[in-house]
């Protein structure tokens, strides 16, 4: 009896300490609460960005711009502009007329916040050479070309970013539904809900996705602090990101062209409303030879190269 | 150390260069930038847009300086002024000469295959005479660069402020450098002097001058 007693004794103990354990466990979990730093607690149960009511959202844009201050010293404008009715966008890119210059890829990196250390491009060019097999598999494609100057004889050039599917892979495969297509066909990712899984990466067949593989770093001079929830505001390591067509540009009422579109030196970009049938994208696409990147595999880009000659 | 050192210095090399390359690229926009831009009159067949006014040679235009009073010479020849110009004009050489496109009384103006007198600041009228499909597809906006808003005010580029008119094939750039290669990627703390910098700044500064003088 004693013995027994004994050992109920010492297990009795034993539980209280994983009980104090985990008081005190729970305890440092909670510290944040009343702190300075609540917004630690309010960024953990932060609920998915499309089911927040209004006020919702205003308090997460509060928190991060507060959070954003905080770490860059400046003060950033948090949009979280809806979609505009009757607006599908899409692209156009001539490929008769891209030279190859990559003005449009940190054009891109500028306008929408990329790491420049880790080195990140929502934008790659590829260089074909003339008259090689290309359009099915780019095997023979070259991004590391680097002349003297563009264009270069017997080659051509074709830019590569999120392609904006109507049937996105990556959206299918997300398991915490941190991407999605929005109503006006822009694919959108969600900082705080990505968890790094980079599903979405392995599922595009464009490559159009990157990885924060480290903290990003941006000079503070060089911020862009117009940015939109679901596009260029500063992400964090740890997460997807890609060509949004510039969200924080195009949504607007007159809304701007995409940064890429605009530095063009030879405006082979173009941007407009699919439904709209007096846009260029509209005219470009009963008028000229189109195409669409890997069309057989069903996903639908509303990018569409085409040749204006 | 060493290695890091060097990359540091590689990526500082190639943002200057880069940096160059853009200053370079538009050789016309330093002289549009003073100038106020012009809105297109109303042409029913046009959408409405603004196109800036046309990259003229300083000390050069008005023409009239020079040319009042000179008796008008459609001879093809050697230029003694103008020489570069004589000289690299390629612009289907054979078949055509200045007083083709440049009106013999007045050289302030323009003129047409009809006769029709035009001023520089609508000089694509010229040029689609003979790049017919090309204008349609520039009125449209599909070929050149235009900037503005998708859905609202857009700034066409009158075909000069690309193509030169004497020798009009688009001059090569050079290009901005190539994405970094993976192995890039390394465990160091960058401090903000080291951050490499973009070799393009502001887009709204850099593009957007034309509208910002309206
Ligand atoms: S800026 Fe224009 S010409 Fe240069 S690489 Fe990009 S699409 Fe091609």
């Amino acid at each position: 009896m004693k013995r027994e007693d004994k050992k109920t004794e010492s297990r009795f103990f034993s539980r209280r300490d994983v009980l104090k354990g985990a008081f005190y466990g729970l305890a440092s979990l909670a510290i944040p609460i009343g702190s300075a730093d609540a917004s630690v607690w309010d960024a953990f149960f932060q609920k998915h960005f499309r089911e927040m009511n209004k006020d919702e959202v205003g308090a997460v844009i509060d928190r991060l711009e507060k959070e954003y201050y905080k770490k860059f010293g400046k003060k950033f404008d948090i949009k979280t502009t809806e979609a505009i009715p009757g607006t599908l966008f899409g692209y156009g890119l001539d490929l008769s007329r891209c030279i190859g210059c990559r003005r449009c890829v940190y054009a891109c990196v500028r306008e929408n916040n990329q790491s420049r250390d880790p080195q990140i491009h929502w934008i790659t060019v590829l260089r074909f050479k003339q008259g090689k097999k290309w359009v099915n598999d780019l095997e023979e494609a070259e991004k590391y070309y680097y002349p003297g100057e563009v264009p270069e004889e017997g080659y051509f050039y074709m830019p590569v970013q999120c392609q904006q599917c109507e049937n996105p892979p990556c959206v299918k495969v997300c398991p915490t539904q941190a991407t999605w297509k929005e109503p006006d066909g822009i694919v959108v990712v969600d900082y705080n809900w990505c968890i790094g899984c980079r599903y979405c990466m392995a599922a595009c067949p464009y490559g159009a996705r990157r990885f924060n593989w480290g903290e990003p770093r941006i000079a503070r001079e060089e911020l862009n602090t117009n940015v939109h929830y679901l596009g260029n505001r500063p992400r964090y390591k740890g997460v997807v990101e890609k060509c949004t067509f510039c969200i924080q540009r195009t949504r607007g009422n007159p809304g701007r062209y995409p940064a890429c579109v605009e530095i063009c030196p030879v405006g082979a970009r173009k941007f407009g409303n699919l439904l709209d049938p007096k846009s260029e994208i509209r005219y470009i696409i009963e008028n000229k030879r189109v195409f669409r990147l890997k069309e057989d595999l069903n996903t639908q880009p509303k990018f569409f190269y085409f040749f204006a000659t | 150390m060493t290695y890091a050192r060097r990359l540091v210095l590689l990526i500082g090399l190639c943002v200057l260069f880069a940096t160059l390359a853009v200053n370079n690229a538009y050789p016309g926009e330093e002289q549009e930038q003073t100038a106020a831009t012009t809105r297109r009159k109303a042409d029913p067949d046009m959408p409405k847009y603004v196109v800036p006014p046309p990259p003229l040679s300083e000390g050069i235009f008005p023409c009239s300086q020079c040319h009042e009073g000179m008796e008008p010479n459609p001879t093809r020849r050697e230029l003694t002024f103008h020489t570069e110009i004589s000289k690299g004009f390629n612009h289907a050489k054979e078949q055509r000469w200045c007083l083709d496109c440049h009106n013999p009384d007045d050289r302030d103006k323009l003129r047409l295959a009809s006769g029709k007198l035009i001023s520089f600041e609508e000089s694509e009228y010229l040029c689609g005479q003979c790049h017919g499909t090309i204008f349609r597809d520039w009125k449209v906006g599909v070929h050149g660069k235009r900037t503005g808003y998708w859905n609202g005010r857009k700034v066409y580029r009158l075909c000069v402020h690309c193509h030169y008119p004497h020798w009009p094939k688009f001059q090569p750039l050079k290009p901005l450098p190539p994405p970094l290669k993976p192995d890039h990627i390394k465990y160091r703390k960058l401090s903000d002097d080291e951050i490499p910098r973009n070799p393009i700044g502001d887009i709204s500064e850099t593009v957007y001058k034309y509208e910002k003088r309206r």
